[in-house]
């Protein structure tokens, strides 16, 4: 019987995935896009599983505005990829440090 | 009556000062001129009309704060209707004179407007003392007493262009501030014994208070006499006595009108004021009271032996008038309320016609004031010379000797020979050998350094600038009429008013609104006793007039205890007593006869013969010299100590150091953790999270 905590035990990989992609990633900037969406999806089993748990509609009500809103983020994230190529030539995260104190 | 002419002289000063850019340089001086003699005209009619019972005219609550309620309100008695007209005429005829006086002046610049801001300051001055002197109780009095000390300091720095006369402002300011720091110990000493302020309760409770302490510095000590030093200090800072002189010399700085209005009507006033006003706890403080007497005299003779060797014109007139107040202290310090008042009276008259007069010698000098320059200026300004003169008489105190005639009972002579001679007589009276003997010399030596003063100035050769005699000129009408007036007054006030001030107790009494009482009736041993003993010394002529001051302190404006007979002992004086100040007077005047117009060349003789007294003289006696070793230049090495190390060392040095040290290590610690990578960031963020569920979770959120 799959219960609750497999879901969550899931979803907590997956968030845990998406992290790491973010930080250990030193690469690729699309990379960061695509971790961006684990953790999205993490949290969105989360709110399916505990939604189906407790018998609540609004959980997956609210999945639903998650994903429209990650999807809108993708799009953007990767018009700003494309201008940011355009201008440094490059989309290595390395070398995105203009902030440095 | 009484609020129009306390107000009138702040209403034109604030319209001369502030309004006059809308109405003109000269509308305005005679807006603030108007006001004032508004005011003294308004003054006279109080004072003539006066009927010795003392009237308060309230104007507002002033401080409310537990047991300490203060009204500002006027009180009206002998005194204050005394100082009134003294102040306001003489002020009046200040704001006159200025017009002429102050008409062009090298201090300021072409088309510089300095004259609307001279007469609101001279306004104001006098706003100020009349506060002082209306004043219901002793804060509202501290309240115009520290406005004078204001006004003083604008007025005697009123060419800020120059820098001695700033110096002489400040000094004058630092100096009358040691002095309001005593009065203002005497006003909480007052506040902390009697329960109030406000003089009528304080007057009344007196008796009672005979046997208070208060803990003073290391030891209890009886209150009254505490209270009685303490406003004494004050006194002594306004009214220039020894070892709080020394501004007053300086003060010279000011224009010639301002020397005439802070020495003869507002200012070093206060001080005899403050101590005639306070009588009736001075009355109940002998110990106080031989300590101003003290003081008195040896500032009379202090000031009389600088005044002998002076030869700015001004500065002579000023050691006169601080050896003057003198003779008021000791006065009040023997006793002798009245007779202080009465020299304060006729002083102003006298004092400010000799300062006018010097101004328009000065004036017709062309701000020439070394006496050494002048000479032979008779004949060039006719009508400043015999109003000097007159002047001059009446500050030596030239009269007939009693012996000789007299007008009724009121001798005859200039202004100041009834009110010294009553000065000298009480002091002799009281049988305060110190101070007669220390007055009589300081008489010989005010005759000496006055007719010095005449000789010097309108006798002899000319000497110093050829060219400056030569266009010598008479100074205009509205300079003439003040020191006219004020001849009036210098040759009469004495002997018009010598009965109130000096007659006979009932008269006396009459004047003040003290009540009183036939001594025979007062029945008590003691009282008889002293008149006994009296008529056996008295020459009879004052015998059908034994009465004794009856009145309860607080009764009338001055309080004279009952057993203090001193007015009918100094009327009774031996006629060597009565006729030694006019001896010396006559001494004075035939030395300086001798030395100035004789022997023109035996002063100078003398200042080489006699080096070190000259020297000690013309020095002040070191005065300043010693105040500016002990105190300024310490003070002033302390100073530069907190400025440089305080200030400059620990307190930049220390902002510095944050500014400049610390804060950027920090910032360049932190600077450091700015890699300026995503991916640094987010870590920080992961594990702030972490972090933060872990401690919630450990200690169970906001439960």
């Amino acid at each position: 019987m799959i219960g609750l905590e497999h879901y969550l035990t899931v979803a907590a990989t997956l968030f845990v995935i998406g992290i790491f992609g973010l930080f250990l990633n030193r690469k690729n900037v699309i990379v960061l896009l695509m971790s961006i969406e684990l953790i999205l999806l993490a949290v969105n089993i989360n709110l399916v599983a505990f939604s189906s748990f407790l018998g609540d509609m609004v959980g997956q009500v609210f999945t639903l505005f998650v994903l429209t809103v990650a999807a809108a983020e993708a799009a953007i994230g990767l018009a700003i990829l494309v201008c940011f190529f355009r201008t440094r030539g490059t989309i290595a995260v390395e070398d995105v440090n203009v902030m440095k104190g | 009556m009484e609020l129009t002419l306390l107000f009138a002289p702040l209403v034109g000063a604030l319209l001369c000062g502030f309004g006059w850019k809308i109405m003109g340089e000269t509308a305005a001086c005679w807006i603030a001129t108007g006001g004032l003699f508004l005011s003294a005209l308004l003054s006279w009619i109080v004072f003539l009309t006066f009927d010795g019972v003392t009237e308060t005219v309230p104007i507002l609550r002033f401080i409310e704060s537990g047991t300490l309620s203060t009204d500002w309100s006027i009180r009206m008695d002998r005194l204050t209707a005394i100082m009134l007209i003294v102040i306001t005429t003489v002020s009046s005829l200040v704001h006159l004179y200025s017009f002429g006086y102050m008409a062009h002046d090298e201090n300021f610049g072409e088309g510089v407007s300095y004259k609307p801001r001279f007469f609101a300051y001279l306004s104001f001055f006098t706003f100020a003392m009349l506060m002082l002197v209306t004043a219901d109780n002793l804060i509202q009095m501290f309240f115009g007493w520290e406005g004078v000390g204001v006004a003083s300091y604008l007025l005697i720095g009123f060419y800020y262009k120059k820098p001695s006369a700033n110096a002489a402002a400040i000094k004058a300011f630092v100096v009358n501030r040691v002095g309001d720091f005593g009065f203002l110990l005497g006003l909480f000493a007052i506040y902390i014994v009697f329960d109030s302020v406000a003089f009528g309760a304080i007057f009344a409770d007196v008796p009672a208070q005979t046997d208070a302490t208060l803990t003073f510095l290391w030891r209890d000590w009886p209150a009254l006499e505490v209270i009685a030093v303490l406003l004494f200090v004050g006194a002594m800072g306004k009214s220039a006595q020894l070892f709080l002189h020394t501004w007053l010399p300086d003060a010279m700085e000011g224009p010639t009108p301002v020397s005439a209005l802070i020495h003869a009507a507002t200012m070093v006033t206060a001080g005899v004021f403050l101590v005639c006003r306070m009588s009736p706890i001075m009355e109940y403080a002998p110990n106080a009271m031989l300590f101003v007497t003290i003081l008195g005299a040896t500032t009379a003779f202090v000031a009389a032996t600088i005044g002998l060797v002076q030869t700015d014109i001004k500065r002579v007139i000023a050691y006169s008038t601080m050896s003057q107040l003198g003779y008021m202290f000791v006065a009040a310090g023997v006793g002798m309320y009245s007779a202080a008042m009465f020299h304060l009276f006729t002083h102003a008259f006298f004092k400010a016609m000799l300062f006018l007069g010097a101004g328009s010698v000065i004036h017709a000098m062309h701000h020439e004031q070394n006496m050494m320059n002048y000479g032979g200026l008779r004949k060039k300004i006719p009508y400043t010379f015999w109003a000097m003169m007159i002047g001059t008489l009446a500050i030596t105190g030239v009269g007939i000797p009693v012996w000789i005639i007299t007008l009724g009972e009121i001798p005859i002579g200039f202004a100041g020979f009834q009110s010294k001679d009553a000065i000298v007589e009480s002091a002799f009276a009281a049988g305060s050998m110190y101070g007669f003997w220390m007055l009589v010399i300081a008489a010989l030596f005010t005759s000496f350094y006055s007719w010095r003063l005449m000789f010097l100035t309108f006798y002899g050769e000319a000497r110093g600038d050829k060219h400056t005699h030569e266009h010598a000129h008479e100074s205009p009408t509205v300079m003439l009429v003040p020191l006219g007036v004020l001849a009036l007054g210098a040759a009469l006030s004495g002997m018009v008013w010598y009965g109130s001030f000096f007659g006979h107790t009932d008269e006396v009494a009459d004047f003040y609104g003290i009540p009183y009482a036939e001594a025979a009736a007062e029945g008590s041993e003691t009282v008889d006793g002293a008149e006994e003993a009296h008529s056996a010394t008295g020459d009879g002529a004052y015998a059908e007039h034994n009465y004794v001051f009856a009145g309860q302190p607080g009764e009338g404006a001055i309080y004279i205890a009952p057993d203090n007979t001193l007015l009918d002992d100094a009327h009774k004086v031996p006629y060597w007593v009565k006729t030694s100040p006019f001896a010396a007077m006559l001494l004075g005047f035939v030395f300086a006869y001798w030395f100035y117009i004789k022997n023109p060349s035996l002063p100078g003789r003398l200042a080489v013969n006699q080096k070190h007294l000259y020297q000690f003289l013309l020095n002040k006696w070191y005065f300043d010299e010693i105040y500016n070793f002990v105190f300024v230049k310490p003070a002033s090495v302390v100073g530069r100590f907190l400025w440089k190390r305080g200030d400059g060392s620990v307190i930049d040095g220390g902002l510095n150091g944050l500014a400049m040290g610390i804060i950027p290590f920090f910032t360049r610690l932190a600077g450091k953790a700015q890699s300026g990578y995503i991916f640094t960031y987010a870590f920080a963020m992961v594990i702030g999270i972490a972090v933060l569920v872990t401690w919630m979770t450990l200690t169970g959120g906001a439960n």
